[in-house]
């Protein structure tokens, strides 16, 4: 079969998983400048899943579709380390503060530009789990989805075969493509950086990195067009304004609290008999056990 | 005045308790906004599926039968919702957040350009000042979620646009009967009318769901082991113990991951959320995804070598010491002292 066009939709997130000391400012609120800022986990799967066709299909091409700011590049060399060829950033104010819904009409709107076969994405992103950009985007563009994704069986010009891992359960479904497909944590980890093609991407940049880039380096572009990152504003999109952003979003949020950990008032004691014994008499008498 | 809606999910018959909690907390909200409340199941042989959602306090049920809706796949669904929504209008929709509503809520939320906030740990009523444009809206619905790996807390609203969609996990809201006797209204979807022969072009060619034998929601007392334990064999100690209290075994990811337990029995953020009466936490530090799935219980007993857990935060009893020997203390004390 002839090669696909694979858009492997991914995000750059706060690394929430490893929330250190330092992560909560005093004040409670989040220290985002604290937490790293690192491919989101199951992107990297949904990437797996789409270098996988990629070595199977002769010809199929793998690019990225991030949305964020200038840095967010970052997760697009990052993909190339891994076998992707390329990727694009949507990078715009007129972006900011969206939810989910303003977010997937801006993909949507990306995305047409691109008419890819395939579309696969992390089921969800650590920072927000909410696993509703992929149905979205979905929706938007009126295609079918898989989601919760294990394992792309088989592929054919008609139609995708995959695994999906529920919560009680698998299942097997035949969807017809293009489609958009959400990859779940347990599908097969992503390959390593390849060396090569770290030393043939390392100087890749988007846009906004490249404003303080000198003369040698846009020589070295000119020679080298394949280490330009495409960045997409929001001119570059054919979308209407009101769906953006803030504007576009039906969700607001309220307020945020931050969670303070507020240490009860515990017994503390050793692993003796006679704590032991007096503990199990109080749990008794109080009817928690018994 | 525009009702409540709960999409209720179906297996085998079975009405899923995520969707029972959903339709609890739906009565409680509808009355409190004085409207009805309303469920939809969708699938096949559905004869009877009154008898298990009028209890709750359903005042309508609308039901589609057809061959095509079970088992569930996203297109037909999510075009009878949209449709029923665009009809009937409601104020407010819940789903489970579970694969099959976070599957099926955002593809309604995006069709409808309504907000859906996923996985809430709370749903109230209340008023909403929007500063910017000086305006106020009363009764919305509170959708109250942790964000940023659990490290805050957000109240999201939707001030415009309708229903105010939410999902909410299985087990984060109670389960109660409203009236044994309540009845309701029956309303028959036209489930040709609501979808197209396109929405069925998904197959699922192979199926194989467990009924989940284990009901750790349902447990008063839970003995939970994480990555401490050591070892599968340990595991054996707090399953002594459970069963001495007529408790559960439950485990973090850590002690799933490593293989001591099985995946079902995972407690936390990726796993059943837990409110029991008494939770015993052996070798478990205690991170945050786990937590968020233990920390309502009614009593802690913590159990580990390190005096500085997190987990100890969250505990009404530390035990400073080694599982392997402060069970089988437990569970000779316990013998002793119930005589």
């Amino acid at each position: 079969m002839k090669g696909l066009k694979i858009i492997v939709l991914a995000k750059q997130v706060p690394d929430t998983r490893n929330v250190g000391k330092d992560a909560m400012k005093a004040d409670g609120t989040v220290n985002r400048a604290a937490l790293p800022a690192i491919f989101n986990p199951e992107d990297l799967n949904a990437l797996e899943q789409a270098l996988r066709l990629k070595d199977k299909i002769e010809g199929t091409t793998v690019h990225i579709l991030t949305m964020g700011p200038g840095r967010a590049a970052e997760i697009i060399r990052e993909a190339m380390y891994r076998g992707a060829d390329g990727g694009y950033l949507l990078s715009d104010r007129a972006f900011a503060g969206s939810d989910t819904l303003a977010t997937s009409y801006a993909l949507a709107c990306a995305l047409r530009n691109l008419n890819p076969d395939l579309l696969i994405c992390g089921r969800q992103a650590i920072d927000g789990d909410t696993a509703q950009v992929g149905p979205q985007v979905a929706e938007k563009l009126k295609l079918p989805q898989v989601t919760y994704a294990e394992d792309i069986l088989n592929i054919t010009e008609e139609k995708i075969t995959i695994k999906r891992r529920l919560e009680r359960g698998i299942e097997v479904v035949e969807c017809p493509v293009p489609c958009v497909v959400t990859v779940n944590g347990s599908a097969a980890p992503c390959r390593p950086r390849n060396a090569r093609f770290v030393m043939k991407y390392k100087y890749a940049r988007g846009t906004q990195e490249l404003q303080d880039a000198d003369e040698d380096y846009l020589n070295l572009l000119q020679e080298r067009p394949y280490l330009k990152i495409t960045e997409w504003s929001v001119n570059d999109i054919t979308c209407d304004p009101q769906e953006l952003g803030l504007n576009g979003s039906p969700t607001k949020v309220k307020n945020i609290e931050s969670v303070v950990f507020q240490a009860k008032e515990a017994k503390v004691m050793d692993a003796s008999d006679e704590a032991i014994d007096a503990m199990m008499k109080e749990l008794i008498i109080n009817h928690t056990i018994g | 005045m525009n009702s409540v809606f709960v999409y209720c999910e179906i297996e085998e018959g079975i009405i899923a308790d995520v969707s029972l909690e959903l339709l609890t907390k739906g009565r409680t909200l509808a009355t409190e906004l004085g409207v009805k409340l309303e469920a939809i199941v969708l699938g096949s042989h559905l004869a009877g599926v009154e008898k298990q959602v009028f209890p709750y306090g359903v005042d309508v049920l609308w039901v589609g039968d057809d061959e095509r809706l079970a088992p569930y796949t996203t297109l037909p669904h999510s075009s009878i919702l949209v449709n029923l929504f665009k009809q009937e209008k409601p104020q407010i929709a819940f789903m489970g957040a579970s694969s099959i509503g976070r599957d099926l809520g955002p593809r309604v939320s995006s069709a409808l350009h309504s907000g859906l906030t996923a996985d809430c740990t709370s749903l109230e009523i209340g008023d909403y000042e929007d500063k910017k444009n000086e305006k106020t809206y009363h009764n919305l619905l509170y959708q109250i979620r942790p964000a940023f790996g659990g490290n805050i807390v957000a109240t999201i609203v939707n001030p415009e646009c309708r229903p105010q969609m939410a999902t909410v996990r299985e087990g984060v809201m109670k389960k109660e009967i409203f009236n044994a006797n309540h009845q309701g209204e029956i309303k028959t979807i036209d489930v040709n009318g609501f979808t197209s022969p396109e929405d069925f072009v998904i197959h699922v060619i192979e199926r194989q769901m467990e009924k989940s034998k284990v009901n750790l929601k349902a447990a008063p007392i839970i003995v939970s082991g994480g990555y401490g334990v050591g070892s599968k064999e340990n595991f054996q100690l707090l399953y002594e113990l459970a069963s001495v209290l007529g408790g559960e075994v439950g485990a973090s990811r850590a002690a799933v991951d490593a293989g001591f337990c099985e995946h079902e029995r995972q407690i936390g953020q990726t796993g059943t959320t837990v409110r029991p009466k008494l939770y015993i936490a052996c070798g478990i530090s205690g991170q945050i995804q786990h937590t968020a799935g233990m920390e309502e219980s009614a009593m802690v007993i913590a159990i580990n070598t390190d005096a500085n857990a997190p987990i100890n935060k969250f505990a009404d009893y530390v035990i400073t010491g080694d599982l392997n020997v402060v069970i089988p203390k437990m569970i000779q004390y316990y013998k002793k002292n119930s005589k």
